[in-house]
């Protein structure tokens, strides 16, 4: 590779999901089931002002606030922006406005879209309306929208108990993100090494210790390390330990044994199962070499090359 | 100098990357390394000599958990050392090394961020810091709630488009004398990217990386001919709900800066972490910055906007001009969260000639 060449980096998809499971306080769940019955219920802030959306506590003083109302699903555009290119997700699949809406009755203003027809159709000052998702759940997207409507301002908050029968008490929040993950210069190497069945680490200009498999950096002195050695196949089992519980979806008997193996030529350890012998013959200082399977990207387990043991003072700086 | 605190603490070194959309062949460790070797050199420290390190970078960015860790080994985290890491911008790592040194346990910090937004799609990625009950599952990207903000203040008259487009294309100037800058020069304004901003009024996308080193009293006159002391510091936090919040003002950024006593003297320069050309309208208010006052000579967010760097880099930029002799006293300015939601403010001072 000439120094102009630009480095052969790997790239994959990698998908970040996370479906977490929120409980709500009495203030979010009698908002999120009035939502569901097509009600929308604010709070009373410790200044008499009415919040929408609702908190359970003061955003001023910090107190609890409980005091539950009923406003308008009409009310004013506070400020708006025009999203000419919706991104996945996001409410409306068409160009929309997101818009602050402060609901009649409200001295706060919730965020969501508006339906309009383009930017031209949106000002400030604006009245709006509700408009109901189809199915509702109990989520702030049981507000499909807001839409364009007639009408001066009307009503004032009005006391709600906030009882509904069936309460909703909590909410799955589910997100995911796509990325494309790229595991730089130092790993490239080491998984397209792996891919011709070779072991691959990298040698510290500085204190001379070959890290495997190899990040880039030396972490006891700070610098890169550029220096590249191909390391084992053979190795020497430092640790290990006896796995007695299965895990879901790996198919391997218990007991087995999982170790530390020093790679011949490694300056630290890396882990493997070792197979070949029975569980309980396995030993510090047993020599071993990786056993591949066919189409696989990295050593199945490792198994006993049948030379002598290695003497302690050989691996006892790898423990 | 005086000071109001019980140690004197200054900016003594300050380096950055050369900020770029995208850094595929280099992992975190890889692209933070050479910042943190030239940083430590700009001093003359050795890695082990260090008294507390602090680092500020996203999970969510790196889309794995635990993604700090990854950097760790560029510090030499071996044999062990007092460290710490914020999920945030770096600025607020810089906060926490400068507490540690005021409580007497360390003498000098080393404070680095980073991030790649290029793995992913930041204004997605973004969503995910938003209220998880009310906003997040409709996920507002960063352009939406800025651009909601934009016209917030156009329709209270204190910007317009124009005024908005003079702001990027003044920064992007500005950073033609900035080698690390991602963006300088002209730049067309563009099309809209969420209607009033256009993309000259957003921030590149990109990945980065920079880091400070800290010191106290004459340990940093050791370190440093012309130390960037930081004569005040405070960070201040607003309600999440944009709704509650007057958009066209800062009252935490105010808030901040009044603790940090800004308001005690005049600046000459002032380095604001505005990742949106509007944002820097609501700063220069809530800062009271007349136009005597070089706001981002680098060039600002808009040439180059790091995520969890770009605070920090901020603080060093200010730093570096005292350092090079060309300000006497600075506030540089950090931001995090929709909307200016937290804001960071420091005022750094040289030594009187
Ligand atoms: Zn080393």
């Amino acid at each position: 590779m000439t120094a102009a060449s630009p480095p052969e980096v790997l790239r994959a998809p990698l998908v970040v999901e996370f479906p977490f499971t929120r409980s709500l306080g009495p203030v979010q769940s009698a908002f999120l089931t009035g939502l569901r019955e097509g009600v929308v219920l604010g709070v009373r802030t410790s200044d008499g002002r009415v919040m929408v959306p609702p908190a359970e506590y003061d955003p001023v003083t910090a107190e609890e606030i409980r005091e539950l109302v009923e406003v308008a699903p009409t009310g004013t555009v506070t400020t708006w922006a025009w999203n000419g290119e919706p991104r996945p997700q996001q409410p409306l699949g068409t160009p929309f406005a997101w818009v602050l809406v402060r609901l009649d009755g409200a001295d706060t203003a919730i965020l969501h879209a508006l339906d309009a027809p383009g930017p031209d159709a949106v000002s400030t000052g604006m009245r709006v309306r509700v408009r109901w998702a189809a199915e509702r759940t109990g989520a702030i997207t049981d507000i499909a929208c807001f839409e364009p409507c007639e009408g001066r301002e009307r009503g004032s908050a009005r006391p709600h108990d906030g009882v509904f029968a069936d309460p909703v008490t909590g909410i799955v929040a589910e997100a995911r993100l796509d990325y494309t993950y790229s595991p730089g210069r130092a790993q490239t190497a080491y998984i397209n090494a792996l891919s011709e069945r070779r072991t691959v680490g990298e040698r510290c200009p500085s204190c001379h210790k070959v890290y495997v498999p190899p990040r880039g950096a030396c972490p006891t002195c700070g610098v890169a390390t550029t220096d590249r050695v191909e390391v084992g196949p053979a190795g020497t089992v430092t640790t290990f330990c006896i796995v007695n519980i299965k895990a879901r979806n790996l198919d391997i008997e218990v007991p087995y044994v999982y170790a530390h193996i020093a790679l011949d030529g490694a300056g630290l350890a890396l882990h493997g199962r070792i197979g070949g012998i029975p569980y309980d013959q396995v030993r510090m200082g047993l020599r071993v070499e990786p056993v591949w399977t066919d189409g696989g990207r990295y050593p199945d387990h490792y198994r006993p090359t049948g030379e002598p043991d290695a003497d302690y003072d050989a691996y006892k700086e790898l423990l | 100098m005086r000071t109001r605190y019980a140690r004197e603490v200054a900016v003594v070194a300050f380096a950055q990357s050369d900020h770029q959309r995208r850094t595929d062949e280099l992992s975190e460790v890889e692209m933070v390394m050479p910042v943190l070797h030239q940083v430590l050199a700009a001093t003359g420290l050795k890695a082990g000599e260090i008294g507390f390190t602090c680092s500020g970078s996203s999970d969510y960015l790196a889309g794995r958990a635990f993604s700090f860790t990854m950097t760790l080994d560029g510090v030499g985290a071996w044999p062990p050392i007092s460290e710490s890491h914020v999920e945030t911008d770096g600025a607020w790592a810089l906060y926490e090394a400068w507490v540690k040194i005021q409580t007497g346990e360390a003498d000098t910090a080393l404070v680095y961020s980073y991030g790649k937004s290029s793995p992913g799609s930041v204004r997605d990625v973004l969503t995910r810091q938003l209220d998880p009950y009310y906003l997040a599952p409709l996920w507002p990207d960063s352009v939406a709630l800025a651009a909601l903000q934009a016209q917030a203040l156009i329709d209270a008259g204190e910007t317009d488009e124009q005024a908005l487009a003079a702001i990027g294309a003044r920064s992007r100037t500005a950073a033609g004398s900035n080698p690390h800058a991602q963006l300088s020069g002209p730049v067309p304004q563009g099309g809209y990217q969420v209607r009033p901003l256009r993309t000259g009024d957003c921030p590149p996308i990109g990945d980065g990386a920079a880091a400070v080193v800290l010191a106290a009293g004459d340990t940093a006159r050791r370190l440093c001919e012309r130390p960037a002391w930081i004569t005040g510091i405070d960070h201040r936090i607003e309600a999440h709900g944009l709704g509650l919040r007057d958009l066209t003002d800062s009252l935490s950024t105010r808030t901040a800066a009044e603790h940090a006593g800004l308001f005690d003297a005049p600046v000459d320069t002032a380095e604001l972490h505005a990742p949106f050309s509007s944002q820097e309208v609501v700063l220069r208010k809530a800062l009271g910055l007349g136009d005597a006052v070089a706001v981002n000579p680098s060039g600002g967010a808009l040439a180059a906007n790091p995520m969890m760097a770009a605070g920090l880099i901020r603080i060093g930029e200010a730093a570096a001009r005292i350092h090079r002799g060309e300000s006497r006293r600075a506030v540089a300015h950090a931001t995090s969260g929709p909307c200016l939601q937290q804001n960071l403010v420091a005022v750094l001072e040289g030594d009187p000639s």
